[in-house]
């Protein structure tokens, strides 16, 4: 039998990004012994990649910003299907989190007066973006690691050992989660197997509480802004475990991402680009956004270019550029035009910021997009537009959690960042991830440290069996020869999932990609892979390949159940918002080898909160039944 | 649009392995990255590589290609011909987990090692206030993607694993130069930087700053304004020397060299050997010290030594091999030791330092004097030309320009030859191979002053 360490933890965190560190440090300021695993090195997560930054109602740029008003800004963003108390805990604890981070040394722009700059973002009404340049994720990560790293040397100090209470397990895979049934347990998290990269052998963790960190799904898609990481772990293991799923049919397609050359097609152009005054045009050099404003929004936006051009300078007296709305509606205009044959050379449309700043501004508020632009287009954006198109970006749907305390529905599962479900609604806003990450992952941190107390010594046991149940699953792609090949079926999958479950869905071909996704599932049980467990990356694609495919189900069967258009969610055959529909959270759970979808209402706004908007406006999203309950004088 | 490369990558780990060759599809507008993704997909499914981002902005996918450090996503195929053979090997100054991956773990040591941002203890957050221009030059530093190609770079620990101890490297050298600047930190770094982390060591090179995919200027921005602040606070670097206490004549050994006192370096180093006669930096020392006394009938001796100890660690035995060769062909060269005795031993270890080798360019000098020595000299021009191109530092530059000069002054180049020589002569005017190779080149009327 192959060789397999164990571990004993307290808290384990899966991923080690902004929310999983987040939640780690708050681990173990309650006490608790905490282990970080992730698959890459440690500071390469995903949350590295962010560019523009971290939304938070400091007020520090205009002092009319506060925790309401970008409370209504991220309901108006997810369409209001947002779960209330997320978002509502998010905007109030977001200002503390980012000030915190100044605390463990991170360094932002600054204000005039000295304190933390904030730019503007899709969607958001006054500037509130924290950043530093366009590498805010990078910023966040180092800031982060580097205060796990001073608290190692805390307890270096204190216990003679670095690691006495938190050790990163770096390049180590988790493949599934353990519950104590088997043990007589009531179904309660008793810890989690993996592997690790380095050299194949088995890892266990007991530990009666664990917090998934582990991102988003991207990689299901062919054209992404996101890394080989992304491929759904965190999702597939909490439904494994028997936990729920969130409104899983709301995927986000930035706008913006790179087209030309193929090679980088999805590499990311962050939307400060727009936020700093580029605009986008279509073949025939025309402003073309001004044709895409949705009535909900027509209120909010600019009409004619003067007075979006204004916006920059003069904020209170003029409407905001249509450039930027929020993201599902750009992608879709974005689309349209393509579509309608007014698009660039290849396929995507022309953001213009060279005609907008002088060349200085440009380098020097950009930095990293003139540097990959330049570096991988040969394209210099101070002198000519850039090329750009949707990209698959980010999930909204997530693991179903309680907005306190980021409980999953089983006992010691807590899930935070972009693996959870909920605080967005049907589409995030832009700079509301890095928020989220540092709010919700500090109360996943702490809600677990409480539930570790609260168990006292009646901890949940792992059995060997269990273990060697993960073990033999994960070995399994070695058993034979000659099989499938798992990077085939990856790029098969890809492009499935774009064409059939992309941007703009329709009964038929989401229908076509469910009959699709059966045989893929059948070729994926008969992959093999040749080497041995050593940094093998075929074999290490072959254990997320089913992770993809599960998240890709749950993707496509609540596509086709949604019959309406919202956010990340466009149907073609239903191709407006229903205020029938936007009562209904759907969940998905396993059925055997497949998905299960219900219907489940969503949590009801509180009369306090609904009442920070005018009845206008809410009656463009819900039915007559739900507004009957606001005060009358409102109307 | 498309054409057929021929790469060469590394496969194996830190034992055993060799360059593999591959033809491998390439298409427009592709990095290194997208062909080594295309070998994963379709000839290699398991060769072993590192990457996240695929954008310039995670530090994961370093490698050297070509013997350059660099980042494979970053890396355009057009910047190399249709007919180039591209070679790709790992990190050379990290031990390799497998093909492209090596262990860095090295770095996140030396990361826990520096003493953490510590701000005044009366501020809230919320309450730090700080001007741009105060920030900017921090921010700078916190660019750094960790991609550890500075820390690859560096000579220091390059190829002298026995340094990695006392020294953090470039990358440290950003991250304490960051606290100090940081307007709010309270702590002292100066002093740590090069009590603790060896500053000392570094003698600015800039080899860091030429590879940094970021552009930090790590050697101007941070490490010259520290070296610059150090000697202000008037602190002795010799003192931490005595808690390294058996290192010590290996240690003094070097340092002596480093003064250009080859005698004293020798007999440290002897001191040293005689304690642990397989000590390769004693090894080292005093091959090089009996080499800049122009003994290299002695330093082959010495060299062959610390061949048959260099272990099974590629790197390691590479540069065993380089060095054993090179300096047998010195001492050929100057008449010490005879070609004919010597030819299979030199052949055999310069096969093995090439198979060994990440490119064929590291060893050209090498190959260059090897032809001299058997007067094949059309040859030995080429290889020198080629190993010019390539060559890092002085001394090893000045080397391959005598070989250079003495081929050609043999084909009758005199003037190409004289001035070859004479570039030689200002990189380096002590270089011990001079003296047998001024009277062959005066006897050819090539001037040589
Ligand atoms: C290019 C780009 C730019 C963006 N810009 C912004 C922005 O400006 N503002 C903003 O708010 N948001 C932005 N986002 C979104 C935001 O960056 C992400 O949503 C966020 O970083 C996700 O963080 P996380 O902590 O949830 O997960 P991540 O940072 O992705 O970390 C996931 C972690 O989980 C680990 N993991 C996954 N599976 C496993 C497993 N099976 N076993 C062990 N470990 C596992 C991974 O190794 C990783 O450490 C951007 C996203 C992209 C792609
Ligand atoms: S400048 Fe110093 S740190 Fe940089 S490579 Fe040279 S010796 Fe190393
Ligand atoms: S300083 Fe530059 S080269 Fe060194 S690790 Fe950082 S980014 Fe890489
Ligand atoms: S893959 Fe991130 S830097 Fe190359």
């Amino acid at each position: 039998m192959t060789e397999i360490q164990r571990h004993r933890f307290d808290v384990v965190v899966i991923g080690a990004g902004g929310a999983g560190l987040r939640a780690a440090i708050e681990a173990r300021l309650q006490g608790k012994r905490t282990a970080i695993v992730c698959k890459s090195l440690f500071g390469k997560a995903h949350t590295v990649m962010a560019e523009g930054g971290a939304a938070a109602a400091m007020g520090n740029v205009n002092s009319k910003d506060n925790w309401q008003v970008h409370f209504r800004d991220t309901m108006r963003g997810g369409k209001f299907m947002n779960h209330w108390r997320m978002a509502e805990l998010h905007a109030k604890e977001a200002p503390d989190r980012v000030w915190e981070l100044e605390t463990y040394g991170a360094l932002f722009d600054r204000t005039k007066d000295g304190k933390i700059s904030q730019r503007n973002f899709g969607g958001h009404e006054y500037p509130r973006l924290a950043h530093v340049g366009d590498r805010t994720g990078l910023e966040m990560i180092r800031t982060l690691q580097q205060k796990i790293v001073s608290l190692q040397q805390e307890d270096q100090r204190e216990h003679g050992d670095a690691e006495a209470l938190v050790k990163v397990f770096a390049e180590t895979t988790i493949t599934a989660l353990l519950k104590d049934d088997a043990t007589g347990g009531s179904g309660r998290i008793s810890g989690a197997v993996g592997y690790t990269r380095e050299n194949g052998t088995f890892v266990v963790f007991e530990a009666p509480a664990v917090v998934l960190a582990t991102g988003g799904i991207g990689k299901s898609f062919k054209v992404t802004s996101n890394s080989w990481e992304y491929t759904g772990d965190g999702h597939a293991l909490a439904m494994k475990a028997g936990a729920t799923l969130l409104n899983m049919e709301f995927v986000q397609f930035h706008p913006t991402g790179m087209v030309w050359p193929p090679s980088v097609k999805g590499i990311l152009v962050t939307e400060s680009v727009r936020g700093d005054g580029g605009v986008l045009k279509n073949s025939e050099g025309k402003r073309f956004m001004f044709e895409y404003v949705p009535a909900v929004f027509r209120k909010q936006y600019a009409e004619t270019e003067q007075e979006a051009d204004a916006w920059y300078d003069d904020q209170a007296n003029n409407r905001r550029p249509p450039e930027l709305l929020p993201r599902d509606e750009v992608a879709r205009a974005i689309n349209s035009e393509v579509k309608a044959g007014r698009g660039s050379p290849a396929g995507g449309v022309f953001l213009d910021i060279a005609s907008r700043l002088p060349a200085e501004a440009i380098r020097k508020k950009l930095p990293s997009m003139y540097h990959q632009f330049k570096e991988l287009a040969d394209v210099d954006i101070t002198a000519e537009p850039m090329e750009v198109g949707p990209t698959c970006h980010y999930v909204m749907g997530g693991v179903e959690v309680d907005p306190d305390t980021a409980a999953a529905t089983v006992p010691g599962l807590f899930a935070a960042g972009e693996c959870s479900g909920g605080m967005h609604g049907s589409n995030r806003l832009g700079g509301n991830s890095l928020s989220d990450l540092l709010v919700f992952g500090r109360r996943a941190g702490l809600s677990a440290a409480e539930y570790v107390d609260a168990l006292g010594s009646a901890r949940p046991t792992v059995t060997d069996a269990d273990v060697e149940d993960a073990r033999t699953q994960a070995e399994a792609p070695f058993a034979g020869t000659g099989g499938e090949n798992p990077y085939a079926i990856h790029a098969d999958l890809q492009q499935m999932m774009h064409d059939l479950v992309g941007i703009i869905r329709t009964k038929d071909e989401v229908e076509r990609a469910l009959a699709g996704l059966e045989e893929l599932k059948a070729r994926a049980a008969k992959i093999s892979v040749p080497g041995d467990k050593v940094f093998n990356p075929g074999w290490h694609l072959s254990l997320d390949l089913p992770n993809m495919l599960i998240v890709s189900e749950c993707i496509a069967r609540s596509a086709l159940i949604r019959e309406e258009s919202r956010g990340g969610h466009t149907r073609d055959d239903y191709p407006t918002m229903s205020p029938e529909w936007r009562k209904v959270n759907l969940v998905c759970r396993p059925d055997g080898a497949g998905v299960e979808v219900t219907q489940q209402p969503l949590p009801v706004m509180p009369p306090e909160l609904l009442s920070l908007f005018d009845r206008e406006e809410l009656s463009k999203y819900m039915t007559d039944d739900e507004l009957a309950i606001l005060p009358e004088e409102k109307a | 649009m498309s054409y057929n490369a021929r790469f060469r990558v590394w496969r194996g780990d830190d034992t055993d392995g060799e360059l593999e060759d591959f033809s491998v599809e390439v298409k427009e507008g592709e990095v290194i990255l997208d062909i080594i993704h295309r070998l994963q997909a379709t000839q290699t499914p398991d060769l072993a590589v590192r990457w996240n981002c695929k954008a310039g902005k995670c530090g994961s996918c370093s490698a050297e290609v070509n013997g350059r450090p660099r980042l494979m996503c970053m890396t355009r195929m057009s910047t190399y011909t249709e007919d180039e053979v591209i070679t790709v090997t790992p990190l050379r100054a990290f031990p390799v987990i497998k093909d492209l991956v090596t262990d860095v773990s090295f770095n996140y040591q030396k990361a826990r090692e520096v003493p953490a941002f510590a701000p005044p203890a009366e501020l809230a957050p919320g309450e730090y206030r700080m001007q741009q221009i105060d920030v900017e030059r921090s921010q700078e530093f916190r660019k750094c993607i960790e991609c550890f190609l500075c820390q690859d770079t560096c000579h220091v620990v390059r190829d002298h694993e026995e340094n990695k101890e006392s020294f953090a490297g470039p990358r440290f050298f950003i991250r304490l130069a960051e606290l100090d600047m940081h307007p709010l930190d309270t702590k002292d770094r100066k002093r740590e930087a090069q009590a603790t982390h060896g500053l000392g060591m570094c003698n600015i090179t800039k080899c860091c700053t030429e590879v940094c995919p970021e552009h930090i200027k790590i050697t101007d921005n941070a490490i010259i304004p520290m070296k610059e602040r150090v000697v202000d606070t008037q602190y002795d670097p010799l003192v931490w020397l005595g808690s390294k206490i058996p290192r010590r004549s290996a240690m003094a050994a070097s340092k002596s060299l480093a003064a250009g006192d080859t005698e004293t370096a020798e007999a440290r180093a002897r001191e040293r050997l005689r304690d642990k006669p397989s000590d390769a930096a004693a090894l080292r020392t005093l091959a090089e010290a009996l080499r800049a006394q122009g003994r290299f009938g002695d330093a082959s001796k010495v060299t062959r030594t610390q061949l048959e100890h260099a272990g099974r660690g590629r790197v390691a035995r590479m540069e065993a091999a380089s060095a054993h060769a090179w300096t047998l062909l010195c001492a050929v060269e100057d008449g010490e030791v005879e070609l004919e005795k010597a030819e299979d031993e030199i052949a055999t270890t310069l096969q093995l330092a090439q198979r060994l080798a990440s490119t064929g360019t590291v060893l050209a000098g090498t190959h260059a004097l090897h032809n001299l020595m058997h007067g094949r000299l059309a040859e030995a021009v080429e290889h020198a030309r080629e190993a010019i191109i390539w060559d890092r530092d002085r001394s090893t530059r000045a080397d391959d320009l005598v070989t250079l000069a003495e081929a050609l002054a043999g084909l009758g180049e005199s003037d190409e030859s004289a001035s070859a020589m004479s570039e030689a002569l200002q990189l380096w005017p002590d270089n011990p191979r001079l003296t047998g190779v001024r009277a062959n080149l005066e006897d050819m009327n090539v001037p040589t002053a």
